[in-house]
C-alpha cells in the first residue's frame, strides 16, 4: 500500500529523487567535526524563528498606540503565550549565535573558495537578510530601545550625501518613527524578509549539494570515488549517518537554549534590553543607546570614525568585504590545518577584534573605548589586507590527498 | 551654596558611574515563591503606591490567582474603584489608576509612570534603593530629594514609615581643591517604623514589584528544569543511536 503510493507520487513529484539527492543519497565527508554542527542548526533556527513567529502575530498588534500593550499581553494573558515569546527572543540572539560559529567555520576551513564561492555568496546575502530581519523584528515591541535604536540606523542613511533626508524619510514613511514606520516594519519583518530568507537558504543548499561539501581537511572527496559504484571513497551517506549524528547536536543546543530561555530571557539585558521594558517615548532620549549584541562589532566600527559619512561607509564595509573573501584569499589551500601561521594569527586576531568591537560598542562613549574601537577596527580591516598580500606565496603545508580521521 | 554642592556631588557621582559602571545600590532580597512576602507586598503597593501610579498591563484576578487569594480579598485588598457606569471595577479588569495624566503633570509635574514593568526596566536593586533614599531638601518643591533619581517629582510617600533623613557632606580633595560631597544619609527624625522594619517592608514591596514585572517567572523557573531533565534523557537516547549507526564508518 504504502509502496504503491509512492509509486504512484514518483511518478508525478520526484519525491524519491528529491530525497536521495539531498539525503539518502547525498555523500558527505566522514571527517565532520563540531564546527559542522551549525548549518543544520541554523537551518533550526529558522524554522524555529518562523513557528514561533507565526503564533505572536496572531496576538500582536502593529500598531504604535497598542504594540507594546500587545507584547505585555502576550507575556501575561495569552495562555504559554510567554513562552513563544520568549522562544522568539531567544531564538533571534541563538540565530546569530550559529550563524557566526557556521560562517567562522567557513573561514577556519575555507569553505568560500572554488568550487564554492557561490554558496558563500548566498550565505552572505542570508546573513544580510537576517541582519534586515532582526533589525525590523527588534521594532516591533515598540520600547524605548525598539524606538530610539531605529531612529540611530534608519538617521544613518542621512549620511549618504544628496539623497540622504529624503531617503530617511521614505524609509520612515514620516518625518519621525512612526506608526507608519512600525506598519511597514511589521510587514517587511513577517513576509518580505522570512521570504527572502527561505529563498535564499533554499539556493545556499542545492548550491551546497551541486559541488558537496568541504570538510575540516579541506580536500575534494569526490576525487576518489569507488570505481564500480562511483560513491566517494570518504563519503557516508547524510542521512542516517548525519541525520542521526545531527539530532544529537540539535539536543544539545536545545539545551543551551532552554537554559537561557527559561533562566535568562533577558541575557542580563543583552537579549532584551532593560529599557525596552519602557514603553517608547518620542520625547525621551534614553540616556544610553546601544543595539542589540549582535550588531554591536560594525557599529564600534561606526562609532571609531570621527566623519559620519565614512563611518556608515566603514561599518557597511565591513560586512560588504566579506563578500569577496573568495578573491582577497588567493591561498590555494583550503584548511587552517595547512595554512602558515601568518593566517591563524590572522585569522585569531580578526576573532578577537570582533569580539572586542562588539563589547567596546555597549559601553559608554569615552576617550579610552573610542581609541580600542580604533585600534581594532584597524585590526578587523587590516586582516582583508593581510589576506590579500600574504595569501597568493603563502608556505602551505602539504594537503593530505584524502580526509584524516 | 548647597545647591552647588549637590551639583558636584552628581556631576562625580555620574563620573564614578561612567568608570565603574554604576552607582552604589544595595542588594534587594527577590523571592518571588515567597508568597506571604507577596502578599505584603501587593498590599503595600494598594496601600502607597497605587493611588498615584497604574500597573496597566496586570489584572486583578491574576494576583488572586498567583497570589491564593479570592476575590473578595483581593477587592478588600486594592479595588477601591468604579468603572464608568459607576458598578465597582470588574475582578478581571485592568489595573489602572483613577489618577488623570493631567492632574499628575500639575501636582507632581510629570505623569506617574505605570509600574508594570518598573522593576523590569530599573531593575530590583535600584526600586529598592530609591524607595529607602529620600532625603529632606527644602529647594524642591515636595521638600523631598532622593539620592537615584535626582530632582524626582516624586514625593516621599513613606515617610510616615520610614522618618525623615538628611544628608551627611564630607570634605574631599577632587583637582587640588576641597569640595563637599554628599557621604550617608542619616536619619533625623524617626517614623513609625525602625530601620530594620522598613527595609522589610520596603522588600515585600519590591518583591512584589518584581513578581508584578513577570508574573509568570516562578512557572518560568519551574518548568525550565522539567524540560531540561527531558533534554539530558533525549541526549542519552540520541546519542547512542549516533553510536550504533556509526560503527560501521571507519
Amino acid at each position: 500500500m504504502g509502496k504503491n503510493l509512492l509509486a504512484w507520487i514518483d511518478d508525478r513529484f520526484p519525491l524519491t529523487k528529491l530525497w536521495n539527492e539531498h539525503l539518502a543519497e547525498y555523500y558527505a565527508p566522514k571527517n565532520f567535526n563540531f564546527w559542522y554542527f551549525f548549518g543544520s542548526l541554523a537551518l533550526l533556527v529558522l524554522v524555529i524563528q518562523i513557528i514561533s513567529g507565526i503564533f505572536l502575530t496572531m496576538h500582536y498588534k502593529p500598531d504604535a498606540a497598542e504594540a507594546f500593550a500587545s507584547v505585555e499581553y502576550i507575556m501575561r494573558d495569552v495562555p504559554y503565550g510567554w513562552l513563544i515569546r520568549y522562544i522568539h527572543s531567544t531564538g533571534a540572539t541563538a540565530f546569530f549565535i550559529v550563524v557566526y560559529l557556521h560562517m567562522l567555520r567557513g573561514l577556519m576551513y575555507g569553505s568560500y573558495k572554488k568550487p564554492r564561492e557561490l554558496i558563500w555568496l548566498f550565505g552572505m546575502f542570508i546573513y544580510l537578510a537576517l541582519m534586515a530581519e532582526a533589525f525590523m523584528g527588534y521594532l516591533l515591541p515598540w520600547g524605548q530601545m525598539s524606538y530610539w535604536g531605529a531612529q540611530v540606523i534608519i538617521s544613518l542613511f542621512g549620511a549618504i550625501p544628496v539623497v540622504g533626508d529624503d531617503l530617511t524619510l521614505w524609509i520612515r514613511g514620516d518625518f519621525v518613527i512612526s506608526d507608519a514606520t512600525l506598519n511597514r516594519f511589521f510587514a517587511l519583518h513577517v513576509i518580505a524578509v522570512p521570504l527572502v530568507l527561505v529563498f535564499l537558504v533554499v539556493a545556499h543548499i542545492i548550491a551546497l549539494h551541486e559541488v558537496g561539501s568541504n570538510n575540516p581537511d579541506g580536500v575534494e572527496i569526490k576525487k576518489h570515488k569507488d570505481p564500480v559504484t562511483h560513491i566517494p571513497l570518504d563519503g557516508i551517506p547524510f542521512h542516517p549517518y548525519y541525520t542521526v549524528k545531527d539530532i544529537a547536536g540539535v539536543v544539545v543546543f536545545l539545551f543551551f537554549f532552554a537554559t537561557i530561555m527559561f533562566y535568562f530571557p533577558d541575557g542580563g539585558g543583552y537579549f532584551l534590553e532593560h529599557a525596552n521594558f519602557i514603553a517608547s517615548d518620542p520625547l525621551k532620549t534614553p540616556e544610553h543607546i546601544a543595539p542589540v549584541w549582535y550588531f554591536t562589532p560594525f557599529y564600534a566600527i561606526l562609532r571609531a570614525v570621527p566623519d559620519k559619512l565614512m563611518g556608515v561607509g566603514a561599518m557597511f564595509a565591513a560586512i560588504g568585504l566579506l563578500f569577496f573573501m573568495p578573491w582577497i584569499d588567493r591561498c590555494k589551500v583550503k584548511s587552517i590545518r595547512y595554512r602558515s601561521g601568518i593566517y591563524k594569527a590572522n585569522l585569531a586576531a580578526f576573532v578577537v577584534s570582533f569580539v572586542v568591537l562588539g563589547w567596546a560598542a555597549m559601553q559608554p562613549v569615552n576617550e579610552v573605548i573610542t581609541m580600542t574601537s580604533r585600534v581594532f577596527s584597524v585590526i578587523y580591516f587590516g586582516f582583508f589586507i593581510v589576506l590579500y598580500i600574504t595569501s597568493k606565496n603563502e608556505a602551505t603545508k602539504p594537503v593530505p590527498d584524502r580526509v584524516t580521521q | 551654596m548647597k545647591k552647588i554642592i549637590i551639583t558636584f556631588l552628581f556631576a562625580i557621582v555620574a563620573v564614578n558611574a561612567f568608570a565603574s559602571g554604576n552607582i552604589h545600590l544595595d542588594s534587594a532580597p527577590v523571592d518571588v515563591t515567597d508568597k506571604d512576602s507577596l502578599k505584603r507586598g501587593a498590599k503595600h503597593f494598594a496601600d502607597y503606591c497605587f493611588s498615584c501610579h497604574s500597573a496597566s498591563f496586570m489584572r486583578y484576578n491574576r494576583i488572586g490567582k498567583d497570589l491564593g487569594m479570592d476575590e473578595a480579598e483581593v477587592r478588600d485588598m486594592m479595588i477601591f474603584t468604579r468603572d464608568k457606569k459607576g458598578a465597582p471595577t470588574k475582578y478581571g479588569s485592568l489595573m489602572k489608576v483613577a489618577m488623570s495624566e493631567d492632574y499628575a503633570r500639575n501636582a507632581f509635574g510629570a505623569p506617574a509612570p505605570d509600574l508594570s514593568l518598573i522593576a523590569r526596566a530599573r531593575g530590583a536593586d535600584w526600586v529598592y534603593t530609591y524607595l529607602r533614599s529620600f532625603y529632606v531638601d527644602p529647594g524642591r518643591p515636595s521638600g523631598m530629594n532622593n539620592l537615584v533619581f535626582r530632582d524626582v517629582g516624586m514625593p516621599n510617600v513613606l515617610w510616615e514609615l520610614q522618618g525623615l533623613q538628611k544628608p551627611v557632606y564630607k570634605t574631599i580633595q577632587h583637582e587640588g581643591k576641597d569640595i563637599e560631597v554628599l557621604d550617608h544619609l542619616e536619619l533625623m527624625q524617626p517614623g513609625n517604623m525602625d530601620e530594620k522594619e522598613f527595609d522589610t517592608f520596603t522588600a515585600d514591596l519590591v518583591n512584589f514589584m518584581v513578581y508584578l514585572a513577570e508574573p509568570v517567572q516562578a512557572e518560568r523557573r519551574s518548568l525550565g528544569w522539567k524540560v531540561l531533565l527531558f533534554l539530558v534523557v533525549f541526549f542519552v537516547v540520541a546519542y547512542l543511536l549516533k553510536k550504533e549507526y556509526w560503527k560501521d564508518v571507519h
